[in-house]
C-alpha cells in the first residue's frame, strides 16, 4: 500500500479509513473465501442434492423435487435413528456437564496435589480418539477387562457392545470420559474467577456451602455454563469414531445415531440424494437447538461479561 | 466455599479423587501392559494389572502389517500444516474482526460464524463430489484445506477475536501514530501478546485434525495414504476379528508422544485452554 503523490488541493486517495478497510479485507480474506468454498457452498449444493435422486452406482442423477423429504418422512429407521441420536446427546450432555462441574469444585479446594489430578482428569483429551475408543472397545469384550474385574466380585457383566441398553450407555460414557476434562478446565477456570469476597459475605450472613454453590456459584459461573452446553451439545451430534469403532450402530440400530446413518446412505449404500437430506435434517437440528440455547441465554444467564 | 478443610474432610476428598480417577487412568494403563501380553494372556483371568509375560514382538507386526511408519508421517505432517495454517488465517481474520473497522465487517463476521452451525459432517457429501471434481480424492488435500480454510477454523477466529478485542487501545495508537501500517502492527505488536490464545488454538487445531476419522475414511482407500486413526481400526484377522494386541500395540505408539508432550507441557496447555474459555 504505497502513498501515492498527490496535488496538493486534492484529499490523497489512500485515507486513513480506505487504508484500513483494504487491510482489513485482505486480513479476512482467505478465511471468508474459505468458508465460501468449504461451508457456504456445499450447503448451497447439499440442499440441491437433496433434490435429486441419487445413486452413485447406477450414476442416476434425476431431479425429484420433494420426493427425498418426503421419503425422510416415511423413513421406518428414522425414528429410532432419531431416538437414539436424542439419547445419546441427552445421555452426554447431562453426564458430561455434571461431572465437569463436580471435578471443578473438588480441583478447586485447597488440596496439595491439585495439579497431579488435575493434569490426570485431563489426559484422556489429549489421547488419540479411535485409540481411546479401541481400548473401551478392548475392555468391554464379553471376555474383557470389565466383565474380569466384575467377576472377580462376583458380578456377572452384560456383554456391554452387544446388548441395546448396556451399548448405548457404553457409548455415552466411553465419550464422557475422553472429553469431560475440557468442560472440567473451563468450569475451573470460571469457578476461581469468582469473586471471593462474595462468599465471605454469605458467610457473614450465615449462609450454608450448598446455598453458596446455588446463589453464588452457579449464577457466577453461568455464562460459561452456557457455552460449555453450547460446544458440548453441538459436538455430541457430530459423534460418528466412537460409534463406528465400538458398536458400528447396534446392536440392531439402537446405537445408530444421525451421523453415522447419514454416513451408512451416503458412503455405503451410496445413497448421496437421500445422504444430502439426511444432512439438511443434521444441519436444521443444529441450527435450531443452537437458536434455542441462545434464546434461553437471556432467561438463564444471570450476567454477562 | 474455600474454607481450610478438617483433615478427615481432606482424607475423604483425595479417596473420592482417586476413585474417580479409574476410569480415566486405567484405560491408558490397560492400553499399554496389554499391548506387550502375549495373545494368550490377553483376556486372562483374573486380569493381570502388570504383564506375566512380556511379549514386545506386537510392536514389530504393527509394522509387518501395515506401512504403519508411513501413516504415522501422514498423521504427523497433515496436522502440523493444518495446525500452522490455521494459526495464520485465523489470527489475521480474528485480528481484522477485532481491531480494523471496514464496512460490512459485522456482516461478514456473521456470515463467518456460521461455519459453527454447519459442521463438517453436512457438507461431506458435496465436499467429497468437490474434491472429486478437482482430482483430489485419495490425497490429503481435503484432511488439509478444509480443516484449515473450512467450518473447524472459525472456532479457532472466534477464540482470536475474543483475544484482540481485550487488548487496550494504546498499544496501537502509539504504533499508528508513527505511521506503521497494519499489517506491521499485526505482526510486531498485536501478534507477540497473543501467545496464550495462539497455543490454545494450536492445540486444539493439532487434536481435531489427529482425532479426524470420518473424513479419512471417506476421501482417502489405499493404505499408504492412511492416517493413523483410521490405519488402528485395519488390524483385523482374515474374519474381521480384531487383532487386539497388535491393535493395543498401534494404538498405544500413537497416544503415548502426545500425552508425553502434554505431560511436559500441563500448565500451559492447561492455562491456554482456560484463558480462551473465560472470554466467551
Amino acid at each position: 500500500m504505497s502513498q501515492p503523490t498527490q496535488a496538493p488541493h486534492k484529499p490523497p486517495f489512500w485515507t486513513i479509513a480506505r487504508r484500513d478497510a483494504a487491510a482489513g479485507y485482505i486480513f479476512i480474506a482467505p478465511q471468508l473465501i474459505g468458508i465460501i468454498t468449504f461451508v457456504l457452498v456445499p450447503l448451497g449444493l447439499v440442499f440441491w442434492y437433496s433434490l435429486h435422486e441419487w445413486n452413485v452406482l447406477a450414476a442416476s442423477f434425476n431431479f425429484v423435487g420433494a420426493a427425498n423429504y418426503q421419503m425422510l418422512l416415511a423413513d421406518p429407521n428414522l425414528p429410532q435413528v432419531l431416538i437414539a441420536s436424542a439419547i445419546f446427546s441427552a445421555g452426554l450432555v447431562i453426564l458430561n456437564m455434571s461431572l465437569a462441574l463436580l471435578l471443578a469444585v473438588l480441583l478447586d479446594q485447597k488440596l496439595k496435589g491439585m495439579v497431579v489430578f488435575r493434569t490426570l482428569f485431563f489426559s484422556p483429551v489429549v489421547v488419540s480418539l479411535v485409540a481411546w475408543t479401541i481400548v473401551w472397545s478392548f475392555l468391554l469384550q464379553n471376555n474383557g477387562g470389565i466383565n474380569g474385574m466384575l467377576a472377580m466380585l462376583g458380578i456377572e457383566g452384560p456383554n456391554w457392545l452387544r446388548t441395546p441398553t448396556t451399548a448405548m450407555i457404553s457409548v455415552v460414557v466411553v465419550q464422557v470420559f475422553k472429553n469431560v476434562g475440557l468442560n472440567m478446565i473451563l468450569f475451573l477456570a470460571a469457578l476461581q474467577g469468582v469473586p471471593k469476597e462474595l462468599y465471605e459475605a454469605a458467610r457473614v450472613d450465615g449462609a450454608s456451602g450448598f446455598k453458596q454453590f446455588r446463589r453464588i456459584t452457579l449464577p457466577m459461573i453461568s455464562p460459561t455454563i452456557l457455552l460449555t452446553s453450547i460446544i458440548t451439545i453441538v459436538g455430541s451430534l457430530q459423534v460418528f469414531a466412537q460409534i463406528a469403532v465400538l458398536t458400528q450402530g447396534g446392536p440392531g440400530m439402537t446405537t445408530t445415531v444421525l451421523v453415522y446413518y447419514l454416513y451408512q446412505q451416503a458412503f455405503q449404500f451410496h445413497f448421496f440424494g437421500y445422504g444430502s437430506t439426511l444432512s439438511i435434517l443434521l444441519f436444521v437440528i443444529v441450527a435450531v437447538l443452537t437458536f434455542v440455547q441462545w434464546q434461553l441465554r437471556k432467561r438463564i444467564v444471570f450476567y454477562e461479561n | 466455599m474455600k474454607t481450610d478443610l478438617s483433615p478427615r474432610m481432606k482424607t475423604a476428598l483425595y479417596g473420592l479423587m482417586c476413585i474417580l480417577l479409574i476410569p480415566f487412568v486405567f484405560p491408558t494403563w490397560w492400553m499399554i501392559t496389554s499391548s506387550v501380553k502375549p495373545i494368550s494372556d490377553i483376556f486372562a483371568f483374573p486380569p493381570d494389572l502388570w504383564p506375566r509375560r512380556f511379549d514386545f514382538s506386537t510392536y514389530a507386526q504393527v509394522f509387518e502389517l501395515q506401512p504403519f511408519a508411513r501413516q504415522y508421517w501422514n498423521s504427523a505432517y497433515i496436522a502440523a500444516l493444518v495446525t500452522v495454517g490455521t494459526m495464520v488465517i485465523s489470527s489475521m481474520a480474528g485480528y481484522a474482526f477485532a481491531r480494523i473497522k471496514f464496512p460490512f465487517s459485522n456482516a461478514i463476521f456473521m456470515v463467518v460464524l456460521l461455519g459453527l452451525l454447519i459442521p463438517s459432517e453436512v457438507t461431506i457429501v458435496p465436499l467429497f463430489q468437490i474434491f472429486l471434481g478437482w482430482g483430489m480424492i485419495n490425497t490429503h488435500w481435503p484432511l488439509i484445506l478444509v480443516p484449515i480454510f473450512g467450518a473447524p477454523s472459525v472456532f479457532a477466529t472466534f477464540v482470536m477475536r475474543q483475544f484482540f478485542i481485550a487488548l487496550p487501545n494504546e498499544l496501537e495508537e502509539a504504533a499508528r501514530v508513527d505511521g506503521l501500517g497494519r499489517f506491521k502492527i499485526f505482526w510486531t505488536i498485536a501478534l507477540p501478546l497473543a501467545k496464550p490464545a495462539l497455543g490454545a488454538v494450536a492445540i486444539f487445531t493439532f487434536l481435531h485434525s489427529w482425532n479426524l476419522y470420518l473424513e479419512p475414511i471417506v476421501f482417502l482407500s489405499s493404505t499408504q495414504m492412511f492416517t493413523l486413526p483410521q490405519a488402528l481400526t485395519q488390524f483385523t484377522d482374515a474374519y474381521g476379528g480384531a487383532m487386539w494386541n497388535i491393535q493395543l500395540a498401534a494404538a498405544t505408539m500413537t497416544a503415548i508422544p502426545v500425552l508425553l508432550v502434554f505431560i511436559v507441557a500441563q500448565k500451559q496447555f492447561v492455562e491456554g485452554l482456560a484463558h480462551t474459555g473465560l472470554k466467551g
